[in-house]
């Protein structure tokens, strides 16, 4: 199934229509046409890391900056920062915007995504990390703007789950 | 040489810069010599000392930071220096105390303390124009301002003794310091603002 243009155009517009100028990101499939706006719209900064952990230390620093700052990633990506987010984030109260592409679940045809996706809603309950799902393109500008609005009032880790609905046409 | 000495020789120098540390030994030797509002200590996570200060740095154009970090830390995020060569924040100067050893937790070599891993060539392979390797306070004195004259991201790899402070504690809870860090640029940048 393709990646959604529309829907990719959509939730761009809404991290922008949050006030969020600063990105972080690691790419991956679903994320490809999002980032790819990120990188041609001069207003917004996107850094592009080798690997997630750097990401969360990078939004600690925007933070602290005080760039409204987002975090962009795949499941997989969230798993490999896990240490960041509680050693970092957690411990010292540091706000994560994360939007993730939720790889790996319902309708996943690639058998590589599935462990991921299976472990995945479990592990962001363990680690007390709210979370919600993005399904519909109406909705998810809104679930930004609250995600980060969260995030910031609660000193916290907050996920948005980029779902297959919304990501694929 | 000594970390702590070498921590002392650039204290004055960190008055008006952001400074970012890995945990332990190395806080405990910056702490020691005076807490200042513009001090990070990061307690924990290792290898993103120099993400932190990537993050700073990109975002608060007008500071210097400086990232004081360690071998074993460094060693678990050598992507990043593939990130900083990427975005290669010009205001930021990444310091790395080789210490051959995981200090702070129990003194176990590191994976540099044969002197086989060459932490220096790794940053300049990932792409890093600046790097300096300091074996000795002069080298690293000298190291330093080379790198406070350049307006341009450097590493510096300063070999010391892996000794640390021969006490730790800190009148600090780390949330207190995320907070009174975030205020104190908070407050400079709004005084600097017209
Ligand atoms: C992910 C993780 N594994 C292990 C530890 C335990 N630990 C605490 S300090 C430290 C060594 C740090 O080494 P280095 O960065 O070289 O600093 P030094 O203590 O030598 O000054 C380790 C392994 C940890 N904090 N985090
Ligand atoms: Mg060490």
């Amino acid at each position: 199934m393709p990646v959604s243009y529309e829907n990719s155009k959509v939730i761009f517009e809404g991290i922008k229509a949050a006030g969020i100028k600063s990105v972080s990101a690691l790419p991956e499939t679903w994320l490809g046409l999002l980032l790819q706006r990120a990188e041609d719209d001069p207003d917004v900064d996107l850094i592009q890391v080798a690997k997630e952990e750097e990401a969360i230390g990078i939004a600690a620093g925007a933070y602290f900056a005080g760039e409204p700052h987002i975090l962009l990633m795949q499941n997989h990506g969230f798993l490999a920062a896990i240490n960041g987010v509680v050693s970092l984030a957690q411990l010292y109260g540091i706000p994560l915007c994360m939007l993730i592409a939720f790889r790996g679940h319902w309708g996943e045809p690639y058998p590589w995504h599935t462990r991921g996706g299976i472990v995945t809603e479990e592990v962001l309950r363990a680690l007390s990390i709210p979370f919600e799902l993005a399904r519909d393109p109406d909705k998810v500008a809104q679930q930004i703007s609250e995600a980060y609005t969260f995030s910031q009032s609660s000193l916290s880790p907050v996920a948005l789950l980029l779902t297959r609905d919304l990501m694929e046409d | 040489m000594e970390r702590a000495k070498c921590i002392e020789m650039i204290y004055p120098e960190l008055e008006d810069k952001l400074v970012v540390t890995i945990m332990g030994a190395c806080a405990q030797e910056l702490y020691n010599l005076g807490h200042r509002e513009n001090f990070f200590y990061l307690q924990h996570a290792m290898g993103l000392a120099s993400s932190i200060g990537l993050g700073l740095a990109r975002h608060l154009p007008d500071e210097r930071v400086i990232v004081l970090d360690g071998d074993g830390s460094v060693l678990m995020n050598l992507g990043t220096f593939t990130t900083l060569a990427r975005y290669r924040p010009t205001n930021m100067i990444h310091v790395i105390f080789d210490n051959g050893s995981l200090l702070s937790t129990g003194g176990f070599d590191s994976q540099t303390t044969s002197g086989i891993t060459d932490l220096a060539a790794i940053a300049r392979g990932a792409g890093i124009e600046h790097v300096a390797s300091a074996d000795n306070e002069l080298q690293f004195g000298e190291a330093f301002l080379e790198a406070l004259e350049l307006d341009d991201l450097s590493v510096i790899v300063a070999k010391v003794k892996a000794v640390g402070p021969d006490h730790y504690g800190m009148d600090l809870e780390l949330p207190e310091n995320a907070f009174r860090f975030r205020r104190f640029i908070r407050e400079k940048k709004q005084a600097a603002a017209p």
